[in-house]
């Protein structure tokens, strides 16, 4: 296997094994964001991306293997296409499962106290705003983005 | 009692200011900091007055005082506190501490189910995905916390709009966002006056993550968009709640565009379509120097009733 950047944790087996979990939950996170299906390259360029400078970029082989990995934890679904499987995300009874934790998370608690929400909920006059705040954007060229 | 335990009670009533600053002139990040410390160090500092207040009214009582073996005729000779102002300062004191031992007492067990939650929740790793058409996404705190989108808000999103959300969530939960929003309301718990200080934290971490999800996706105007869509997706997908109740004001850089009576979403886009905010480290230090004040204030004001007693115990031994 070719040089990984985990390398100087290889001697600490639960370091390691973190390590690989946080890398499962990068490319399930890649899977999830993505159009379709994707590739081992795809996932792996993605990653790269993802990381930024490339600095931490992954052996081709490591992606399979965790992507392997997944497909056997049932977390993936995949299609053979030419010589590479294309992998997807599964929505299975594990994510019915959480709806309903949630469900009961919502009547036990004041939910909003401690689970960070994306978005707060909107009053009519701020989705008019965040309309016209959109539509800004829109006629803007996205040249002058950073 | 000297003027510094009236004064140490004031710092509170500067929290407005205080937020406007922090919240307009620093990094999301430090203003999370600044804004955080400020709400402990106040609510420590004015409860503590209070306690000065009653306490040293309480040592004047001559049954009290023969209790603490302190000399009566140097007790009466301090600064007198008024018997109503002592009063009115051990109600507010004990009411403090009636609130802040309650609110803690529901953060504690919220943050349990919260992490019980985490925990339960399927497969290792960090985000799950709910089947539910309706746009919600939102991050459980736990050991691990865990990320939860439902594909309704995958719906709702483009590739880089769903890279810049779990972006956001995942800067939630490796900055132990909630820490800093629950010691914020624990301290608005025991004085109402910090409560614009707690909703300027709970504005501040949003912000944070969003400028760590803009670095992550290396786009401001995405996370902005997604942030736009994201907001209108849940509001016309979900079951409709209350919008949520702000403590206090919400501020922003005013930034050439109308946002008066704004809440706090279209004030994250606007400010995501502005240049990366920086620091002002004359606020930072302004901040900083004013919690400095009202800690030697409070000292003071300690060492004042410390000193008084410790003469009246002296006093009375010899």
């Amino acid at each position: 296997m070719a040089p990984l950047r985990k390398v100087r944790t290889a001697e600490n087996p639960r370091a390691t094994r973190r390590a690989h979990g946080t890398l499962e939950s990068a490319v399930l996170a890649i899977l999830w964001a993505a159009d379709g299906p994707l590739s081992p390259a795809d996932v792996r360029e993605r990653l790269a991306a993802h990381n930024g400078d490339g600095a931490d970029e992954l052996a081709y082989t490591t992606v399979v293997t965790i992507l392997t990995r997944l497909f056997d934890k049932g977390a993936l679904s995949r299609e053979r296409e030419g010589r590479a499987f294309r992998y997807a995300p599964v929505a299975d009874e594990a994510g019915l499962a959480a709806r309903q934790l949630t469900a009961m998370l919502d009547a036990a608690t004041d939910r909003t106290a401690v689970l960070s929400r994306f978005v707060e909920d909107l009053g009519d006059h701020d989705e008019q705003l965040l309309r016209g705040l959109l539509d800004a954007r829109l006629q803007q060229p996205a040249a002058d983005a950073e | 009692m000297r003027v510094f335990v009236y004064v140490t009670l004031l710092f509170p009533f500067a929290a407005l200011p205080l937020a406007r600053l922090a919240t307009t002139r620093l990094h999301p990040r430090y203003a999370t900091w600044l804004l955080t410390l400020a709400a402990v160090v106040l609510a420590g500092t004015s409860c503590g007055a209070l306690g000065l207040l009653a306490l040293a009214a309480l040592v004047r009582i001559p049954a009290f005082a023969r209790l603490g073996h302190l000399s009566t005729t140097i007790v009466e000779g301090g600064d007198p506190v008024s018997a109503a102002i002592a009063l009115v300062a051990g109600v507010l004191f004990g009411a403090a501490l009636l609130a802040t031992v309650s609110f803690a007492l529901t953060r504690t067990h919220a943050l349990r189910l919260a992490f019980t939650h985490a925990r339960r929740l399927p497969g290792r790793q960090s985000l799950v995905i709910t089947p539910d058409p309706a746009a919600d996404a939102y991050t459980v705190p736990g050991l691990p916390g865990r990320i939860v989108v439902s594909a309704g808000m995958l719906d709702a999103l483009d590739e880089p709009g769903r890279h810049a959300l779990l972006a956001h969530e995942h800067a939630h939960l490796s900055g132990h966002h909630y820490l800093y929003t629950s010691a914020a309301r624990l301290a608005a718990a025991a004085n109402p006056l910090l409560r614009p200080l707690a909703g300027a934290v709970d504005y501040a971490v949003e912000r944070w993550a969003d400028e760590d999800a803009a670095r992550t996706v290396g786009d401001r105007r995405q996370v902005a968009t997604a942030v736009a869509r994201a907001a209108i997706a849940t509001k016309h997908t979900r079951a409709h709640r209350s919008p949520a109740l702000a403590l206090g004001a919400v501020f922003s850089r005013e930034s050439g565009r109308s946002l008066a009576g704004a809440g706090p979403v279209p004030r994250r886009v606007a400010a995501l379509l502005d240049p990366a905010p920086a620091t002002s480290l004359i606020a930072l230090a302004a901040g900083l120097g004013f919690l400095a004040v009202a800690s030697l204030c409070a000292l003071e004001a300690a060492n004042d009733l410390q000193d008084l007693l410790s003469l009246a115990h002296f006093v009375d031994r010899h």
